[in-house]
């Protein structure tokens, strides 16, 4: 029971006594915290809390489940050889743990996916924030959307079936196996398209119009206005865009795992085969290895590695996101 | 949003005549085609999966289990059946506690305190962990407290874990959507806040926070990579029957036939693929519904 009930009776459910009335429009949560609610919705409160601190704890609990396994790999493989080391072999007799290979691996798939995703994804971008008709945009905004909303797994089956033989083989006389780089980070550059656009978009949506009115008034026409007004003041977000998808390409797992290969390979050129952190995780991952052994921390060591890489280009993202925001 | 439009294209018609320098028209064209490009690799896909998996799409898709000699007959059966219970487990799981959490975020957090800030920042982050990751937690987990991890709920564990900063983000939208009058009227009725909140403002954003999580459920379906480590991927020839049963789930079924080299397993796997695609659109056309019939405007 709420003491103010018991002191005041009936009347504090009309007037809740000792509250500034003007307070709530000054900060509505605010005022909604300063009454004491009845025990069971104390009880209420707390699950509420809880919910949003659970949140916080799957943070806590990410780093840990990966760093105790991570930090026994480290007791048996210096972390010099871990990651400056240039030969990948976990599970041969001749056991060597250079992690290079994989990023590398890493690094080619993404960044072709990047070359992909950064002009498709921002001329798409500059056509529907600039230049769409409402009609149009109405069309366009839902292909964007189910192009995002399509499983990876059936990204990986188009291009080890469809990109590797027919486009790059029989279509540009690319000369790839089954496995490469080059489809992967084709397919992987497809999928982060709408990411690009869309965060792009956005961004540039929120320019406001009185610079591409001035733009317009001072006798530029539609594309120098785009080129020289609107890129410009948006390139803040535009860049946190490339960063996110950046971000997503190097933690996406089932298009390298299909169509990059399996192979461990220092990769020089993007038609040979490679295999990524994730495609590592995701092939050890599906075999037996018995926790504790050296294979299953390995496993955790290549995670922990991918969580911080990707960690730290989420990081880079939001501060160019909030610097967007003292420009306006 | 028509308005704003308006204005925005109103002086660009009068400025007609710059726009047809040879220059603009080339960027024009760049620009249409950078958006065919997107087309086009949607509708390849669609239909490159269609040509392949269509002869395959019969009943013993539906009603068979899976085999490693005979790719012709085998079936998705066990694959759907553990889907099915892996996302019902995890619509359990998240869309309780992430609901909860974007009330509390949105309708009672002080975002100036130091602990508010802390949840924001780290939604954010969590929303773009990648997916494996959420599996070698929830495998590291299970393992450091003993429980087995090759079961229905781990793999439901990491998948809510995955959406729920999504349906936290969706419910928060959705409260904000709900015009401030309406909490005042009922706390001017007497109400506590949080009877405000259960009465008027959450039965309001309801259809958006339904249409989100809908969203969120068929992206969690779709994925594989987290439930590679959680025993997705063994050879399952029966039903899942139970939370601590072994399973596995469409996408990683498709996976382990899109590595097999035969055709008739590339057959049977864009089969699947067109299954599952059809799933998602399913779940995204209600969702759609929802938002279109239930979506109070204000």
């Amino acid at each position: 029971m709420s003491s103010t009930i018991a002191t005041e009776g009936s009347s504090s459910q009309t007037t809740p006594q000792g509250v500034d009335p003007d307070s709530y429009n000054k900060d509505p949560a605010g005022f909604l915290r300063q009454r004491r609610g009845r025990y069971g919705e104390r009880v209420a409160m707390v699950a509420l809390v809880g919910s949003a601190g659970l949140s916080v704890l799957v943070t806590i609990g990410i780093f840990f489940a990966l760093l105790v396994p991570s930090l026994e790999f480290l007791r048996e493989i210096s972390i010099r050889e871990f990651l400056t080391g240039d030969r990948w072999a976990p599970t041969f007799a001749d056991a060597s743990f250079g992690v290079l290979p994989l990023v590398t691996g890493t690094m080619w798939t993404t960044v072709i996916g990047l070359l992909i995703a950064i002009p498709f994804g921002l001329g798409a971008a500059i056509y529907l924030a600039e230049y769409a008709p409402e009609r149009v945009r109405r069309f366009l905004k839902p292909v964007l959307e189910v192009l995002a909303g399509i499983p990876s797994v059936v990204y990986g089956y188009f291009a080890l079936y469809f990109v590797a033989p027919t486009v790059l083989n029989d279509l540009l006389s690319v000369e790839v196996g089954t496995f490469s780089v080059l489809a992967a980070g084709l397919v992987l550059g497809i999928m982060i398209i709408p990411t690009v656009a869309s965060l792009s978009e956005d961004a540039m949506s929120a320019v406001p119009q009185s610079l591409r009115q001035a733009s317009f008034a001072l006798g530029a026409n539609r594309m120098r206005t785009t080129l020289r007004v609107v890129f410009p003041a948006a390139v803040s977000g535009i860049t946190a865009s490339i960063v996110l998808a950046a971000s997503r390409a190097v933690g996406e797992t089932m298009i390298v795992a299909l169509a990059a290969g399996t192979q461990a390979q220092v990769v020089s050129s993007p038609t040979e085969p490679g295999q990524t952190m994730t495609g590592f995780i995701a092939q050890t991952a599906t075999g037996e290895s018995s926790p504790g052994s050296l294979t299953y921390n390995t496993l955790f060591a290549v995670g922990l590695l991918l969580f911080v890489v990707t960690l730290l280009m989420n990081v880079v993202a939001g501060s160019i996101v909030r610097r967007i925001r003292e420009v306006y | 949003m028509a308005s704003l439009g308006a204005i925005a294209t109103a002086p660009l018609k009068a400025k007609r005549e710059g726009d047809k320098s040879a220059k603009s028209i080339v960027f024009m064209g760049v620009l249409w085609f950078t958006i065919f490009f997107s087309v086009l690799c949607l509708g390849t896909l669609l239909v490159n999966a269609f040509f392949d998996g269509w002869t395959r799409l019969d009943g013993n898709l539906i009603t068979r289990y899976s085999s490693t000699v005979l790719p012709e007959t085998a079936g998705a059966r066990a694959a759907i059946l553990g889907s099915a219970l892996v996302i019902v487990m995890t619509a359990v799981l998240a869309i309780p506690l992430g609901v909860a959490a974007g009330v509390y975020l949105e309708e009672f957090a002080d975002p100036r305190r130091w602990y508010n800030k802390i949840i924001e920042v780290n939604l954010t982050n969590l929303a773009a962990v990648p997916a494996i990751v959420y599996g070698m937690l929830t495998a590291g987990v299970a393992l450091s407290i003993g429980l087995p991890r090759r079961v229905v709920l781990a793999g439901a564990i990491a998948l809510a874990l995955l959406i729920l900063p999504v349906i936290i983000i969706t419910t928060r939208e959705a409260m904000r959507a709900v015009p401030r009058e309406i909490r005042e009227g009922s706390l001017a009725l007497g109400a506590t806040p949080l009877q405000t909140v259960w009465r008027q403002t959450l039965p309001s954003a309801v259809p958006g926070i339904a249409t989100g999580s809908i969203i969120a459920l068929s992206r969690a379906l779709g994925e594989a990579a987290p439930l590679l480590l959680l025993g997705g991927l063994v050879f399952v020839s029966y039903d899942p029957n139970g939370l601590f049963s072994g399973y596995t789930v469409l996408p990683i079924q498709i996976y382990d036939w899109v590595k097999e080299p035969q055709l008739a397993f590339q057959q049977v796997a864009s089969a699947a693929i067109i299954l599952m695609l059809g799933l998602l659109l399913l779940m995204n056309a209600v969702a759609i519904v929802i938002r279109n019939r239930y979506q109070k405007r204000w």
